[in-house]
């Protein structure tokens, strides 16, 4: 939290991010360069800077993409579909989903099927309509970094994504109680 | 019944925090009506006519004395004094202040109550068989399946935002008294066909009311049961990615079945269930025993077999008393016990409402003639489940003293309403006073008796609340240039005859709807072949004809 606002780089922004410590994953609050580009929008001159590019713009511009000493990753509509999509992201550090609009719960569908039957072990984020008491949610869903819609407080996001302690059933991060119940 | 431990108690304590929380950020403004509607409406909170309505859990319909005796000061702490059993086997309070609810549900929370997903397009609480445990014709205690759908469903991390709301009911007897074809899902217990000493599960899928009424189908015919929770997590994944979201009007899982067809739909299920099978949901067999540990029977005495006295009370003399046992006292399954209904539905009340003096009398006589439980069914009406036969008389008495003894368990008089326009903003009309009404004209009470089981349903607009289409007698309230008219509807069943209800003809005005399902009533008992024939089985053999006749003049 050192750098104001006003200091950030062009593109860059706060997100909540969780970060493994002593085996186990808590969130904390940090500054993201990843940069989000339309099909139409060119390459930042800053060859550094990491991109996320449609599917569409992954496929026809791998070469581009390659070039560049900048990491790359893909955003995906919230309603892609797993089957059509896991292999060509598998490999990729960062795979950000757009929720349209939280009332729209297809991407806790993708994000779960991702991690749990496609095995993508990268960044999974959430971008768009993303508010703080649906975090939680996400999370179990494998979900790892959260960009919360502009004006969101990411210290209520702090707070919700831990809002429950124990959960019954099986999800991306643990199996149901009833296999752990003591 | 279930008892919390410190895993069910310490989710429950959390989500009271949580929703304080979220008020408190709703009262600051953080959070705008827009995002907040869908936080409130997962707890079961409403905004209505006049006010916020709660909608609390009762799950599968089971309550403790304990916890009718919360539920009966909640009443009168923070609402009027009174509460409505709804058709979800649930309870809600009409009258709530929003700062007041995070206390309404740490009270709640206090007796292993919550109010959690009574709302929202999430999985709702799932509904039962009201005689489950007791009845003469049950298979295996549904409830401890209930549980374990309720366990897996609360808080479920990727169906908290479906397309449309989801409800699940179970039954686990012969005879279908949990309307299992009118949900999204229905399961029923089903012997192993290839080992009839095992059981496990048929799943039906994509029934409901509402605009488009639809009977649900078979998915699968047989299910074992450890693979219960997976194959039910199938359907809700094939259903929160494919399920429309265009419009609301066309978002339950009925329409995507509709569309696809249940052989297309089925084979998206299957495969989605063949990759999650035989994973980390399958149900262990020390779950089945942990969760079935809670419903074991209670100490019942061991008592000679009253049948017969019991007969001859429904014979006797008593003519009040004899109609009650006739009525409202079913056979149990322990011999010398009876299953008793308290009707929630006295001559010109409101169906299913109860004042807290009567929750509180209740629950004194669950705890005096019983082992100190309440089942609240989806007709609205209360259950003692564990009655002494032999003290019935004593029991009939106790209950006339608060007018809780109205003998119309299954009778025209036991109508189904949904709140209807004088609380609810979505109705185009209004339902309860109907309902009262029908009660006034018709409340010769041998005649109701002589008119045999008969239900009747009243729903104040298309949303269906009151489950008109299922009523053997329908009445839909609809607007007509601003004036309330209602449609009458007949040939209805929510049972294993499921059907729906076909419109008779033109719609009735407030005042001719009455008239209108009185001559019903009396067409039906003039033509009738005997006494013994129902009036179902009359609508079914013998058509329209000789109602539209005598209410239209014309057939």
């Amino acid at each position: 939290m050192a750098t104001p606002d006003a200091q950030l780089g062009p593109g860059s922004r706060r997100i909540i991010r969780l970060r493994e410590r002593d085996g186990q994953q808590l969130p904390e609050i940090v500054v993201d360069h990843w940069q989000r580009l339309r099909d139409d929008e060119p390459y930042p001159a800053l060859d550094t800077l990491p991109v996320l590019v449609s599917l569409a713009r992954l496929v026809n511009e791998r070469e581009q993409l390659a070039a560049r000493s900048g990491s790359f990753g893909v955003w995906l509509p919230g309603a892609a579909e797993p089957e059509e999509v896991a292999e060509a992201v598998a490999a990729l550090p960062l795979v950000a989903i757009e929720v349209p609009k939280f009332t729209d719960g297809r991407h806790f569908s993708l994000a779960r099927l991702l991690r749990e039957r496609y095995r993508f072990a990268g960044e999974l984020r959430a971008f768009g309509d993303v508010l703080p008491d649906q975090l939680f949610y996400m999370r179990r869903c494998g979900y790892t970094s959260f960009e919360l819609k502009p004006g969101k407080s990411l210290e209520t996001g702090l707070r919700t994504l831990q809002v429950f302690s124990v959960s019954y059933q099986a999800a991306a991060d643990q199996p149901p109680l009833y296999r752990r119940r003591i | 019944m279930y008892r919390y431990d410190h895993y069910d108690q310490t989710i429950v304590d959390e989500r009271v925090a949580q929703f304080r929380d979220q008020v408190a950020r709703r009262l600051s403004g953080e959070i705008g009506e827009d995002e907040f509607k869908p936080l409130r409406l997962q707890n079961g909170l409403y905004m209505q006519l006049h006010a916020y309505m709660l909608r609390v859990a009762i799950p599968y319909g089971l309550l403790s004395s304990t916890q009718l005796r919360k539920l009966a000061e909640i009443a009168r702490k923070y609402d009027r004094g009174y509460g409505h059993f709804s058709t979800r086997q649930n309870i809600q309070y009409n009258w709530p202040r929003l700062q007041d609810v995070p206390d309404i549900l740490a009270e709640l929370a206090s007796v292993e109550m919550h109010a959690i997903q009574t709302s929202g397009n999430c999985i709702r609480n799932s509904t039962s068989d009201h005689l489950a445990g007791v009845a003469r014709d049950e298979i295996v205690d549904p409830r401890v399946y209930c549980e374990l759908i309720r366990q897996w469903s609360t808080f479920h991390p990727e169906f908290a935002y479906l397309p449309r709301k989801f409800k699940i009911a179970v039954t686990g007897a012969v005879k279908d008294r949990a309307a299992v074809r009118i949900n999204d899902i229905g399961v029923r217990v089903v012997p192993d066909p290839e080992d009839p000493s095992r059981h496990g599960f048929e799943i039906l899928v994509g029934g409901g009311l509402g605009r488009t009424p639809r009977i649900a189908e078979v998915c699968r015919e047989f299910l074992p049961r450890e693979h219960l929770l997976s194959y039910l997590e199938a359907i809700l994944r094939v259903y929160n990615r494919h399920g429309r979201r265009d419009n609301k009007f066309k978002a339950r899982i009925k329409i995507l079945v509709g569309a696809l067809g249940i052989a297309k739909f089925r084979a998206q299920v299957e495969a989605e269930w063949a990759q999650i099978r035989d994973g980390a949901m399958q149900l262990t067999d020390a779950e089945f025993e942990r969760v079935a540990g809670h419903f074991e029977p209670p100490p019942y005495r061991t008592l000679p077999d009253r049948d017969t006295f019991v007969a001859a009370l429904r014979l006797g003399k008593d003519r009040t008393l004899g109609r009650w046992v006739a009525s409202n006292v079913i056979a149990h399954k322990v011999p010398g016990y009876s299953i008793v209904m308290i009707s929630l539905k006295p001559k010109g009340r409101p169906p299913g409402d109860a004042t807290s003096e009567q929750m509180e009398l209740i629950a004194d006589l669950a705890d005096q003639f019983g082992f100190g439980q309440i089942v609240v069914t989806h007709e609205q009406n209360l259950v003692l489940p564990d009655v002494e036969s032999d003290r019935l008389p004593e029991l009939h008495a106790r209950l006339t003293a608060q007018e809780l003894a109205e003998p119309n368990i299954g009778k025209v008089t036991d109508i189904i309403a949904c709140p209807g326009l004088d609380y609810c903003s979505l109705a185009n009309a209004r339902s309860i006073p109907i309902a009262v009404r029908i009660g006034q004209q018709i409340d010769d009470l041998d005649y109701i008796h002589d008119l045999g089981d008969l239900t009747l349903n009243i729903s104040g607009c298309i949303n269906a609340c009151g489950q008109h289409h299922v009523g053997n007698i329908g009445i839909l309230g609809i607007d007509k240039q601003g004036e309330e008219f209602y449609q009458l509807m007949l040939g209805g069943s929510a049972s294993d005859d499921a059907s729906l209800g076909k419109i008779l003809g033109p719609a009735f005005s407030s005042e001719q709807i009455v008239d209108a399902v009185a001559t019903v009533l009396s067409t039906y008992v003039d033509n009738r072949e005997s006494p013994d024939e129902p009036f179902l089985d009359y609508v079914r053999r013998a058509g329209f004809g000789p109602f539209k006749e005598r209410i239209y003049g014309h057939a």
